[in-house]
C-alpha cells in the first residue's frame, strides 16, 4: 500500500475512534447523561483518537528511518564471502548497484550472478518490509484504539490523560532545538574526528598550504594532497575585515543619526528602507557581486594600472558589508535608545553640543552593546556563504591584498561537497573538519556577544 | 577675578565656532551614512532590474511551415505512434528556413543558417503534429523561438561594430536576420517559456517553472513541520515550563541556533537526513527539512513574543471561571497570539525561500529538465537556479538570472507585505 494511503486510511481510523469514544462516553453516562462523567465527552474521544494514531505513527516513522539501513544489512549477510570482505568503500558502490539493479536504474558494472540475486533479494524483501509495516501499523491503530476505548468510564479522568499527552508533545517539539544542537555536533563532530586520524589537527590548523586535490590512482604524483587551513581562516579573515570595515562607520553612523537626530518621519521611511537589505537572499547579493561589483573593480583598478584580480577579495567583501550594514544598524539603534536619557541631559546641561554628547557621553556609555553587536555581525560574516562561493575564488593565496582573490572557509566546504563524493576520502572529510571549525568558531562569538549585550542591557534595567 | 571670568567666556566664544562645525560635519556624516544605505538599495534593484526586465520577452521568428506529409509520414501509414517516434520534427522548420532564403548553399551555411531557430521548435512542431493529425499537408505561418544567441542580437547585446572575428555570430548571421527583421517576420513577445519551462542547456528554452515549483514544494514541507512545532515549542516555554536547568538549556539553544551558519544545517541534513537515514539526494522533502531546523528558531522567538502579548488577565480570567491550565492556553491565549505567530512564520518563510547555501549541501543543485510532481522528486529552487545560471558563460543566462532574481524578490516583497498586512490588520493594544 502506497506511504499516502496508509496515513490516509490511519487518519478515517482516527476520525471514527474519536467518534466511538464520544459516543461510549456519553453511552456509559447512561440516562443521567454529562453530570455523571469526569470529563466533557470530547475529552473522551480525543483520548480514544491519541491511542488510535499516536502509536501507529510513531512506529510508521521508525520504520521507514530504519528499514533501509535493516535491508542493506541483511543483503550484505547474504552476499558471497569475498565480496563481504571488500573495504567498506567498494562495498558500499557493490550495494549501490544491487539497489540500482533492483529499481531498474543503471548499473555501473556488468550484472553478475551474486548481483542479480542480490537484488532480486532487495527487491523481495523491500515488498515484505512494506507489506509488514502496513499490517503492523494498521494493526497497531486499531488494537490502540479499542484498548484506549475499554478505559472508557464515568470516573475516567479522561481531560488529565489528554493534557499529559499535550504536555508532552509540546515539551517534545520544544527539546527539537536541543537535538538540532547535537545533531549538529555529532554529524560535524565524528566525520572531523576521521579526518584528523588522517591528518593530524596541528598540520591542518596550522599549515601554510591547502590543496585538498587527491589523486585518484594510488601511486600517483603528489596524490596526497595537503590540508594546511591558515590561507582559508587568512582569507575568511580578509573578506570579514573588508565587510566590517563598510558596515560598521556605515551602520553606526545611520543607527546614530536615526536614534539621536532625524524626526519622526525621516525615521519611517528610511529605517524600513534599510531594513530591506537584511531580507534580500544572500544569492542576490552574489550575483551583484559577481556580475556588477567585481567587473567595475577590476576596470576602475586597471585604470589606475593596478593589477585586479577579477574575483578579487574586496568585491565579496565590499558586497558582504553592505549586506550586514542593517544588522549593525538596527543592534547599534537598539542600543543607543537604551542608554537613560538623563545622561543626556546631564551632558546638555553643561553645556556640551549634541555631537559631543553622542561622542563622549552616550558612545562609551553603549560601547559594550555595539562591541557584541560587532561581534554578531562578525560571526555573520564568517559564516556567510552564497556571496564568497560566487564572488571570491578558489585559490588558496595567502596574502593581505584585497585586490587578489583568496578563498574562504566556507567556499571550500561548498566546493568540497557538491557534486558526486566519496564518504572516505579526506577531501569530502576536510569539508566537516572545516565545518566543525567554523561552527565553534561563530558558537563562541555569538556566546560572548549574546553575554555582552545581556549584560549591558541589565546595566540600565 | 574679573579677569579670568572673562578669559573663560571668551575661550568659549572663541572655539564655540569650531565646535558648532564638528557638530555639522558629525550631522553630515550620519545623514551621509544613511543616503548612502538608501544608494545601495537603489542600485542593487536599478542594476538588477536593468539587466533583467528583457529576459521578458523572447524574439521570435515567423516562417510559413509546410508539414510535408514526405518528412513527417513518408509511408503514408498515419500511425500517430510511429510518427511520433520516428519523424525528424526539426525537418520542417529546417525546410521553412532554406524556403526563405533559397540561395544559401554550401553544408557549413546551411548549418548556420538553421541556427537561427532554437531546436526546441522540434517539439512543438512535434506536439501540434501529434495533437492536430489534420495539419499534415497543410501550410501554417507559425511564431517559432529564435536561438538566443539572435535573441541577444535582436536585444542590442551584440555590438555589430566588432570585428567579425570577435563576435558569436557571424556577418551572414547578421545579414540573414536583418533580412528577416525588415520583412517584419522578427518580433520580441512576452516570454511565456520563461515562466513555466524547466531548465536547460539552451538559454531560450530555460525556464524558472520547475525551480519556482521546487522552492513551492520545499516551503509547503517547511511550513507543515515549522509552524506547528515552533508554536509548540513557544507555548511550553513561554506558558508552561519551569523555570530549571534544562528550560534554560533549551532557551540557550534557541538563541544559539538562530545565529548558526546556514551552511552548517547543510552538513547536518547531508550528515543525518541523506547518508544516515538514506533520505533521496535533491529532494525538496530533505530541502524541506532542513530549512525546517533553519527556521524554527525564528518562528519560536516571533511566537514566545506574541504569546508575552497577551495580558496575564486573559489567563486569570479563564482560570477563574474553571479552565485548565492547558485550556486557558489554547482556548483564549493561542487565538490572541495566533496573528503574531503567522506573522513570524511569513517572516521565517521568507527567509526559507531566500535560503540557498544549505540546500547546496543536499544536492539540490543539480541539472534538473523536468518540472518536479512531488517532495520526492529530484528538484531545485529558485535561488539555486539564480546561482547555477550565474555561473554559465552565456549572455543570456546572465539576463535570465536577472529575471529571476526579479521573480523571488517579488515573491519576497508579496510576503513580507503580507506580513505587515497581518500585523496592522490583528494587532491588539492591550
Amino acid at each position: 500500500m502506497a506511504l499516502y494511503l496508509i496515513i490516509l486510511v490511519l487518519l478515517a481510523f482516527t476520525a471514527f475512534a474519536y467518534n466511538y469514544g464520544r459516543k461510549r462516553a456519553l453511552a456509559v453516562a447512561g440516562t443521567e447523561r454529562k453530570s455523571r462523567l469526569h470529563s466533557l465527552p470530547h475529552y473522551y474521544g480525543a483520548w480514544t483518537a491519541i491511542w488510535c494514531s499516536l502509536p501507529a505513527l510513531l512506529v510508521l516513522g521508525l520504520w521507514l528511518a530504519t528499514q533501509n539501513t535493516v535491508i542493506t544489512q541483511f543483503i550484505i549477510d547474504d552476499l558471497p564471502r569475498e565480496i563481504r570482505e571488500l573495504p567498506a568503500e567498494r562495498l558500499g558502490l557493490v550495494v549501490n548497484d544491487i539497489r540500482n539493479q533492483a529499481e531498474g536504474a543503471i548499473v555501473s558494472r556488468e550484472v553478475s550472478p551474486e548481483i542479480q540475486a542480490a537484488a532480486d533479494q532487495y527487491s523481495r524483501l523491500k515488498t515484505t518490509s512494506r507489506m509488514a509495516m502496513t499490517v503492523l501499523v494498521l494493526c497497531l491503530g486499531i488494537g490502540g484504539g479499542i484498548l484506549a476505548s475499554r478505559f472508557i468510564a464515568p470516573q475516567f479522568r479522561a481531560r488529565n490523560a489528554v493534557e499529559s499527552v499535550i504536555r508532552a508533545l509540546l515539551i517534545l517539539c520544544s527539546s527539537i532545538a536541543i537535538l538540532t544542537t547535537i545533531g549538529i555536533v555529532l554529524s560535524v563532530l565524528f566525520e572531523a574526528i576521521r579526518f584528523f586520524e588522517k591528518i593530524p589537527i596541528p598540520g591542518f590548523l596550522f599549515g601554510l598550504e591547502w590543496s585538498p586535490q587527491t589523486a585518484i590512482r594510488e601511486d600517483q604524483v603528489g596524490s596526497t594532497g595537503a590540508f594546511g587551513a591558515v590561507p582559508l581562516f587568512a582569507g575568511t579573515l580578509l573578506i570579514s575585515f573588508i565587510a566590517m570595515v563598510v558596515a560598521v562607520p556605515i551602520g553606526l553612523m545611520s543607527a546614530i543619526y536615526l536614534s539621536e537626530y532625524a524626526g519622526p518621519r525621516l525615521r519611517a521611511s528610511a529605517k524600513p528602507v534599510l531594513e530591506i537589505l537584511a531580507g534580500i537572499p544572500t544569492v542576490v547579493y552574489g550575483f551583484f557581486a559577481a556580475l556588477t561589483v567585481a567587473p567595475i573593480i577590476r576596470d576602475g583598478g586597471g585604470l589606475l594600472g593596478l593589477d585586479v584580480s577579477s574575483e578579487s577579495a574586496l568585491a565579496a567583501g565590499l558586497v558582504m558589508g553592505i549586506m550586514i550594514i542593517p544588522f549593525v544598524s538596527s543592534l547599534s539603534d537598539d542600543v543607543i535608545n537604551a542608554v537613560p536619557q538623563s545622561l543626556r541631559d546631564a551632558s546638555y546641561g553643561i553645556g556640551a553640543t549634541q555631537s559631543e554628547t553622542i561622542r563622549q557621553v552616550i558612545l562609551p556609555a553603549a560601547l559594550p552593546g555595539i562591541a557584541g553587536g560587532v561581534l554578531l555581525a562578525v560571526s555573520r560574516a564568517i559564516g556567510e556563504t552564497m556571496i564568497v562561493v560566487m564572488a571570491a575564488g578558489l585559490a588558496a593565496n595567502l596574502t593581505p591584498n584585497p585586490l587578489e582573490s583568496v578563498t574562504t572557509v566556507t567556499v571550500q566546504i561548498v566546493t568540497l561537497l557538491v557534486g558526486d563524493q566519496e564518504f572516505d576520502s579526506a577531501k569530502t572529510l576536510a569539508a566537516f573538519a572545516l565545518g566543525l571549525t567554523l561552527f565553534l568558531v561563530t558558537l563562541v562569538l555569538n556566546v560572548i556577544a549574546l553575554h555582552i549585550v545581556r549584560k549591558y542591557r541589565e546595566q540600565y534595567d | 577675578m574679573t579677569d579670568t571670568a572673562i578669559d573663560t567666556a571668551s575661550v568659549v566664544r572663541q572655539s564655540l565656532k569650531k565646535r558648532y562645525r564638528a557638530e555639522r560635519r558629525f550631522r553630515y556624516m550620519g545623514l551621509g551614512a544613511i543616503l548612502l544605505g538608501v544608494a545601495f538599495v537603489l542600485v542593487l534593484f536599478v542594476s538588477i532590474g536593468s539587466k533583467g526586465y528583457t529576459a521578458f520577452v523572447q524574439s521570435q521568428i515567423a516562417l510559413e511551415i509546410y508539414f510535408d506529409p514526405d518528412v513527417i509520414d513518408p509511408e503514408g501509414t498515419r500511425n500517430m505512434e510511429q510518427i511520433g517516434r520516428v519523424a525528424d520534427f526539426s525537418r520542417l522548420y529546417k525546410n521553412a528556413l532554406k524556403a526563405r532564403f533559397p540561395d544559401v548553399t554550401g553544408r557549413r551555411e546551411v548549418r548556420e543558417l538553421y541556427k537561427l531557430i532554437s531546436n526546441g521548435s522540434t517539439y512543438r512542431l512535434r506536439d501540434m503534429v501529434m495533437s492536430n493529425p489534420d495539419l499534415i499537408g497543410t501550410r501554417q505561418t507559425l511564431w517559432l523561438v529564435a536561438d538566443d544567441e539572435i535573441d541577444m542580437l535582436n536585444k542590442g547585446f551584440i555590438d555589430r561594430d566588432v570585428p567579425e572575428s570577435n563576435r558569436r555570430l557571424s556577418d551572414r548571421t547578421i545579414g540573414w536576420v536583418d533580412a528577416i527583421d525588415e520583412g517584419g517576420s522578427l518580433r520580441k513577445a512576452f516570454n511565456w517559456d520563461f515562466l513555466v519551462n524547466g531548465d536547460s542547456r539552451e538559454p531560450e528554452q530555460a525556464g524558472i517553472g520547475g525551480a519556482v515549483v521546487g522552492s513551492l514544494f520545499t516551503l509547503l514541507v517547511t511550513l507543515m513541520l515549522s509552524f506547528p512545532i515552533g508554536v509548540a515549542a513557544a507555548i511550553y516555554l513561554e506558558e508552561f515550563a519551569p523555570k530549571n536547568q534544562f528550560t534554560d538549556l533549551i532557551e540557550v539553544n534557541i538563541n544559539n541556533l538562530a545565529a548558526v551558519p546556514s551552511i552548517v544545517f547543510g552538513l547536518l541534513g547531508l550528515a543525518v537526513f541523506l547518508n544516515f537515514f538514506g533520505m533521496p539526494r535533491s529532494a525538496p522533502l530533505v530541502g524541506g527539512l532542513v530549512l525546517t531546523l533553519m527556521t524554527l528558531p525564528t518562528i519560536i522567538i516571533a511566537s514566545r513574543a506574541a504569546l508575552k502579548s497577551v495580558p496575564p488577565s486573559i489567563r486569570e480570567a479563564a482560570l477563574g471561571i474553571g479552565a485548565s491550565r492547558v485550556q486557558s492556553v489554547f482556548h483564549h491565549v493561542l487565538p490572541q497570539a495566533l496573528p503574531g505567530m503567522m506573522t513570524g512564520t511569513i517572516i521565517g518563510m521568507a527567509q526559507a525561500l531566500g535560503e540557498s547555501a544549505p540546500l547546496l549541501m543536499i544536492g539540490m543543485v543539480a541539472f534538473i529538465v523536468e518540472v518536479p510532481g512531488g517532495p520526492l522528486d529530484p528538484a531545485t529552487v529558485l535561488p539555486v537556479q539564480i546561482y547555477l545560471w550565474a555561473d554559465s558563460p552565456e549572455r543570456a543566462f546572465l539576463e535570465r538570472s536577472s529575471a529571476a532574481i526579479m521573480v523571488l524578490l517579488s515573491f519576497l516583497v508579496a510576503m513580507n507585505a503580507l506580513a505587515v498586512v497581518l500585523r496592522k490588520r490583528f494587532e491588539k493594544r492591550w
